[in-house]
């Protein structure tokens, strides 16, 4: 068990790194508690993946140091870090029996025989892979094969982390949930520090403690998920997170308060606009919008019934607004009023929150 | 709904096919079938023997040596061949520019014709004037592959495996480049050993390609010709004559077409038989 720290960390898969693109992760500082439940959030291409990798050692940072308590691991080997890492595709030694497998990386550490024995059988319960243990593990489908994957990352009882990268991409939904509410139980019960990398918001706010969202190479927030969904420090975080994503409308500042195309948006925070700043955005969720009798007013373009809620379209000359209205809340005919929540409504300035 | 109409027409489809397969492989076979049963004597007058030609090949001592040379020249290359291929794929370049020049050089080999091999060969290994004779019997050995039989044994062998291993490195290399970094990365992280990693995802994982690399050499050089018969002539003597060369002396050298026909034909029949050995083996596991 450990905390991990990563210090100035930087990553290029290019020899000489030129421009500010050819880095895949750009200057990371952060620390992962020590028993954790982290959710490693991103689209694809954002960096992930190599974050994992140099956690786990198969990458060497090109810059930077990585710290497990306190001891610096950089240039430490991956089987010497004392992790667990399960993969998105399945991993399996065809030519061994499941319970070979999974008793795989206890072996290479000389573990006693009946210890193994113990641990993989409980793993096996776990997962419930206690029939096919003698099977050879070719002849498993997918599924069985991804599960001998994720019980080998769980059957070393001794392990700093565990890491997940997008584990239940090749799993059937309903298995999916199933094992994602295993994991997590797991969590609580051996209070093991364990990262999971998905591309999934559901996923990731069902699994995590605390979501890490990255973008483009960097984290852009660290939080719960209701801080993540409540005050976005990113309009990247407003828009991937939450469906539909954050509204974003234009922004000046009028007088020293921010106004969307002359109409005045009480907002959050106190607006300091910082010097230099090309790009001004106002930053409201769809949840966080009401109808009213007066305020900015709309031509209601289209309403979307999805069930519990309607996504209501709406356009303020040219640009287009949606909202979140509840069932038994009535919708104006053809136009009407917004206000926004002045609590969660908040300015952007080139991406990043203003506070 | 798709109004389906069944008709035999179908047929006239395949019908180039079963005339080309009949050409080539048919007819020819069918003739020398004819010949395995027959005796001539010129003017294309044939007597029925029935399987008069078979008993006598079989109970043949000539026979019996061509075939206990065959098996131990085949034995020996394929012994040498095969961990040899798989220790040099594994030692070459995964990516980068290497790569390229990696497979053209290895490729070479495969791409000289069969009598320019044993051409080469031949002058390469000559005692007096060869680079190779002359290097190994500068070394203090005597060496002479036209004279003694150990040393043509030794230059066929060294000819074959410098012409044909890097068939097996080619598709052992496919099978190794098929290997998605995963695998890798997962017994890094649970702790395997060098040796761990080739015997449970390297090994595994070539398996197919393998299978087809065992095949191809073991039928290959099984029929081998040309190389040998550049390089040695079969001879010193007998010594490496094997089942295609004396073949080739039997129905073109002495004439005796029947004879031939029927040693042709156990031929091809110990090959199938040996080829499908090979395979039931090998995918044996597969099945379970």
């Amino acid at each position: 068990m450990a905390k991990i720290t990563l210090d100035q960390v930087r990553h290029s898969y290019l020899d000489h790194p030129a421009s500010p693109d050819d880095w895949a992760l750009k200057q990371l500082d952060m620390v992962w508690d020590d028993g954790g439940a982290y959710a490693l959030l991103g689209p694809s291409g954002c960096g992930k993946t190599t974050l994992l990798n140099v956690i786990s050692g198969l990458l060497r940072p090109s810059e930077g140091r990585v710290l497990f308590n306190d001891r610096d691991v950089t240039d430490i080997p991956s089987d010497r870090r004392d992790i667990a890492q399960v993969f998105q595709f399945p991993v399996v030694y065809d030519t061994m029996s499941v319970f070979d497998n999974l008793a795989f990386p206890l072996r290479n550490r000389g573990v006693p025989e009946e210890q193994v024995k113990s641990r993989v059988h409980e793993i096996a319960g776990m997962l419930d892979l206690e029939a096919v243990l003698g099977n050879r593990a070719s002849g498993l489908t997918a599924d069985g094969k991804q599960k001998i994957s994720l019980g080998r990352g769980l059957v070393r009882a001794d392990v700093n982390v565990i890491m997940f990268d997008e584990p239940l991409t090749v799993i059937d939904p309903h298995l999916k949930w199933q094992l994602r509410s295993k994991l997590k139980e797991l969590h609580q019960e051996v209070g093991v520090t364990m990262i999971y990398v998905t591309h999934d918001q559901t996923e990731a706010l069902t699994f995590a403690d605390r979501v890490v969202v990255m973008h483009d190479g960097t984290v852009v927030q660290i939080g719960t998920p209701v801080e993540l969904f409540d005050k976005p420090r990113h309009t990247f975080v407003g828009h991937f997170i939450g469906s539909p994503g954050m509204n974003l409308l234009p922004c000046e500042v009028i007088e020293g308060a921010p106004s969307f195309l002359g109409h005045r948006v009480e907002t959050a925070e106190a607006v300091a606009v910082p010097t230099g700043a090309r790009q001004l955005e106002i930053g409201v969720r769809p949840e966080f919008i009401h109808f009213a009798a007066k305020g900015l007013p709309v031509d209601i373009v289209r309403v979307d019934d999805v069930g519990r809620y309607r996504i209501v379209r709406v356009n303020h000359k040219s640009h287009t607004i949606k909202l979140v209205v509840p069932e038994n809340v009535p919708i104006p005919d053809g136009k009407g009023h917004l206000v926004f929540d002045r609590a969660r409504t908040h300015v952007y300035a080139d991406g990043w929150i203003i506070t | 709904m798709i109004d389906k109409t069944t008709n035999q027409r179908a047929w006239f489809l395949v019908l180039p096919v079963v005339v080309l397969v009949a050409f080539n492989a048919l007819i020819p076979l069918m003739t020398v079938v004819n010949y395995s049963v027959q005796e001539t004597f010129g003017n294309n007058v044939f007597f029925f023997e029935g399987v008069r030609w078979f008993e006598q090949i079989l109970h043949s001592e000539r026979f019996h040596a061509s075939l206990l040379r065959q098996l131990t020249f085949t034995g020996i290359i394929l012994l040498i061949e095969v961990p040899l291929g798989v220790a040099i794929a594994l030692t070459m370049p995964k990516k980068g520019p290497w790569v390229s020049v990696c497979l053209v050089l290895m490729a070479l080999p495969l791409l000289i014709p069969w009598n320019v091999v044993g051409a080469m060969w031949n002058i390469f290994a000559l005692p007096d004037i060869g680079l190779l004779g002359q290097m190994i019997n500068g070394m203090g050995f005597d060496y002479n592959f036209t004279q003694q039989p150990l040393a043509a044994w030794f230059t066929t062998i060294l000819m074959d495996v410098w012409h044909w291993t890097s068939l097996v490195v080619l598709l052992a290399y496919a099978g190794l480049s098929s290997i998605p970094d995963a695998y890798y990365q997962a017994a890094r992280i649970d702790g395997a050993s060098a040796w761990s990693v080739f015997r449970y995802i390297q090994l595994p994982k070539m398996k197919r390609v393998l299978t087809i690399a065992i095949l191809l050499r073991f039928m290959d050089s099984f029929m081998i010709y040309t190389e040998p018969f550049v390089l040695t002539g079969g001879g010193p003597g007998n010594t490496t004559t094997f089942l295609s060369i004396d073949l080739v002396k039997i129905a073109l050298g002495q004439f005796d077409l029947g004879p031939a026909a029927a040693m042709s034909l156990i031929y091809f029949l110990i090959i199938l038989v040996l080829s499908w050995i090979f395979y039931t083996l090998m995918m044996r596991n597969e099945e379970q």
